[in-house]
Order: structure tokens, then sequence, then C-alpha cells
């Protein structure tokens, strides 16, 4: 059994978009180790509630790390402090007694925060309304096997597919960059047969509307990657940066 | 024009002036090495160069380039600066495999801009500039027993020294990644031709530095008979 802990939360509070934001401290007292951090903020916002003050509002929605939905800047990172891990799969007993624990938004110009911790992430869906997908003709059911695939690439199309959209590269960048999340778009359709067909139109459309939608452009700091819950590498920004520059030449 | 309005062109534009900028110092370099074997030797380099038509010429391209890639860098801190959003973090960490000269790459090329102005003033000024105005240009192993004999213009090259290098250890595999030449075996495999080359590169440099300080300081000889080629 983990032992409970006690600590001090500094939550970023905003009630709207164009409000100004300020850290609210709230004490909390004995904690299990295997609280998850959610729940945490869950037991928080019980206490809020029955103190008739407003709950801290924050995105979640599967709790089983795989949907993209939780955010939270958890002491410096991006989805706190483990490494491969979404802020729900983030259990207490990481924490000390006595610490202070700090949670901010994502914080960019791309991911306006709607209240609290909760940001619009909608600029992501439309990247992917941009591009993200492979066109096709509707008709009968084709053989899975009828499309020889490589297993290299099959490898590699599935671990850019890894990536669940939930925006911590752009919220660990410093140069508030979607890179990560654009080049791991592209590459699970560009790696593949079926996606290939499209892959120019699609690389050009998705980076215009990330550059359009005011994302920063890449500096190869590696941020991203480091703080990815789903591992995705950088070496599909270079498939990225490759596919566009390739386009762009044979336009 | 997409080498204008799109981030990964801004990048690409970035990459290319980088790397020739990297090129025009190795040659740099090179040059600058046979000051420690032949004093003869160099001053032939400097003579050869001079003022000619095809040094003119290389000389307005290195300042293009060198304009170029200043400009977009400050274009593109300036965007990313934006893109950050008005709102920083209260706390915030560096996560590992995150390098040091790759969040400082603006400040760092600051630092080179800094050195190089100096470097100008030191050499090209009483060179080049000197023969483009119809005199005699001074001589350029003088110039180098001159200005490595005083320890502050030394400390101060030094310093640029370490500033270029932490930038292009960065920017020698930043700039392979933004054309697109990397995937997870390459990129380790650049890094660490980067490192490599780019280390070699600024010890060639500190290596004139430190023979030429040491010998007018010290009257260190055996650097003298080792290279055969410092004061004559």
């Amino acid at each position: 059994m983990d032992k409970n802990i006690s600590f001090t939360l500094r939550v970023w509070r905003q009630r709207g978009p164009k409000e100004k934001g300020e850290f609210k401290q709230y004490y909390m007292e004995d904690i299990p180790g295997d609280t998850s951090f959610l729940e945490m903020l869950d037991i928080l916002n019980e206490k809020l509630i029955n103190r008739n003050e407003e709950p801290i509002v924050f995105d979640h929605d599967c709790r089983e790390g795989i949907c993209g939905m939780c955010s939270l800047y958890i002491n410096g990172h991006p989805h706190g402090p483990a490494t491969g891990a979404t802020t729900c799969q983030i259990y207490m007993r990481r924490f000390q007694d006595g610490d202070t624990i700090t949670v901010e938004p994502w914080r960019s110009a791309g991911f306006p925060v709607i209240r609290d911790l909760m940001v619009d992430r909608r600029a992501f869906d439309k990247i992917m309304a941009a591009g993200g997908y492979v066109s096709v003709n509707t008709g009968g059911v084709p053989d899975a096997n009828a499309i020889p695939i490589p297993k290299k690439a099959a490898d590699e199309a599935m671990d850019a597919a890894a990536c669940i959209g939930c925006g911590a590269c752009v919220a660990a960048c410093k140069n508030g960059s979607a890179m990560l999340f654009v080049s791991a778009k592209v590459s699970q359709l560009a790696l593949l047969p079926q996606g290939k067909v499209e892959a120019k139109r699609r690389v050009k459309a998705m980076l215009a509307k990330m550059d359009e939608l005011g994302f920063g452009a890449c500096t190869n700091t590696r941020a991203c990657e480091a703080e990815c819950p789903k591992c995705v590498s950088i070496s599909n920004i270079a498939r990225l940066n490759r596919q566009f520059i390739g386009a762009k030449l044979s336009d | 024009m997409w080498l204008f309005n799109s981030s990964v062109g801004k990048k690409l534009v970035m990459s290319i002036t980088g790397l020739a900028l990297i090129l025009f110092l190795t040659f740099h370099m090179s040059m600058n090495c046979v000051a420690l074997f032949s004093a003869e030797g160099y001053r032939f380099i400097c003579e050869f160069l001079g003022a000619n038509w095809y040094a003119i010429v290389g000389t307005i391209g290195l300042a293009l380039l060198m304009v170029i890639h200043f400009v977009y860098a400050l274009w593109l801190t300036l965007t990313n600066q934006k893109a950050r959003g008005n709102q920083r973090y209260a706390v915030t960490a560096r996560p590992k495999g995150v390098e040091f000269a790759s969040r400082n790459m603006f400040v760092l090329g600051l630092i080179v801009v800094l050195g190089l102005t100096l470097h100008l003033f030191n050499f090209w000024a009483k060179m080049q500039l000197v023969e483009l105005g119809g005199g005699v240009p001074g001589d350029g192993v003088d110039l180098i027993r001159f200005t490595f004999s005083k320890w502050y213009f030394v400390l101060l090259y030094l310093v640029w020294l370490g500033a270029l290098w932490f930038h292009l250890t960065h920017g020698f595999w930043s700039a392979i990644q933004t054309i697109g030449w990397s995937n997870t075996k390459w990129f380790v495999r650049w890094k660490w031709i980067g490192y490599i080359c780019v280390t070699l590169l600024i010890l060639g440099f500190v290596g004139v530095l430190v023979s030429y300080f040491c010998y007018e300081t010290f009257h260190w000889t055996f650097l003298s008979s080792l290279f055969g080629g410092l004061a004559q």
C-alpha cells in the first residue's frame, strides 16, 4: 500500500478566454498514493462544490491514456513528470509529502484558454480537416492482403499513428509549433500505399493550415519528442520537411 | 512564394545559408592553419585573395549569406515568440535530450555577430578594405602577431569561438533535419558527424590563436619548432 501524502496545489484559475487569470492555492490532505492525478482533482472539486465554490474546469475523457483529452502542465512538464504517459496515467505516489504542485493549462497562441485548465484545441481538427485523411471511393471492401505493405513501413506508420492529438508537443515547444503533431499525421498516411496517392496535396495543405492558424516554426529543440506521451519521434518531422520540400519543388 | 510564407520554407533558407557558412568557415580555418606551418605560405594566401575580383565576389556573397541568415533568424524568432502567446508558464523544466544550444540559438548568433564585428575591425578593415581604397594592405602575419599578443583580444576571440561551437553543433544536424535528410538512424550519425567536424573546425581556429599568443607572450619555442611557421 502506498502511504498517504499531503501537499499544496497551485492551480491556474481563469473564468474565460478574455478574463485575467491567476494562481489559487489549495491544501490537499491525506491523499492516498494510488489516487490518479485526475481523481485527486475530482476530490478537490467535490470539496469545492460542497463549499459552494466553482469547481476547477479541466479536460478528461477515457482516463486510460488513449483519447488525448487530458492535458495539464504539471510542474513544468506537459502531462506531468512521467515519460510516455498522459496526465490521467499519473499517480500521486510520484509526488512527495509537503510538495507544492503547480498546475497550468497548455499555453500557446494556437490553444487559447477556454476556462481554468481547459484550452481550445480545435486548431488540430482544422489541420486534420485540411488533408489528414485518405479520400475513398465507396464500393466493395477490398481484401486486406490485396496491397502488400512491408513490415518496416507498417511499423513506422503505426508508431506515427500512436499520436493521440493531445497537444503536449505544442505545449512543450518554446515556439508553440505543432510540427510533431502535423508530421505524425502526415507520416501515418505517407508511409502506406493508400496514402501515397494524395501525399503531396496532403502535406502542403496541412502545413499551410498549421502556419495559417498561428503555430510557430520548428527549431529542432526536441522538447516535443521528450514530452510526447506516445513517444512520437522527430524523425517524423524530417519526413514532413522532406515531403513538403519535395512537393514544392515538383510543383 | 513558399520560401517566404511557409514555416518549412523559411527554415530551409536558414539551413541552406547556415550550411554554406559552415563550408566557408572550413575554408577559412584551413587557410588560417597555414600560418602555423609557413608564414610565407600565409602571406601568399593573403596576396592571392587580397582585393582581386574573385575575393570581392566571395566577400559580397558571404555578406549576403550573413544578412539573409540573420534577417530570417530575426523574422522566425519574432513569429515564434508570437506563436508562444502572451501568457508564459510559471514553472518550466528542461526535458531530457534538449540541448542548451538549441534553446539559445538566437543569443548565440548575436554573440557570433558581435565577435565578427571585432574580427572585421581587427583584420578585414586593415587588409581588403585598405586595398579597396587604393592603399597598401597590412601584412597578414604581422596582424596575427599583433592581435594575438593582446590577452584581451585572445579572450574575446575564445568567447566568440565558444559561442560559435555551441551554435554550430546544434546548427549542423538541425540544418540537415530541416532539409529532411534524416531518420532515426541518421539522426544519431549526423549528430556525431556534426560534433566531430565542428570541434575540429573550432580547434583549428583556437590552435592558431593559442599558438601565436604563447609565442608572443611566453616566447615558447617548442611551438615554433613543432610547426616551424610562427613569426618568420
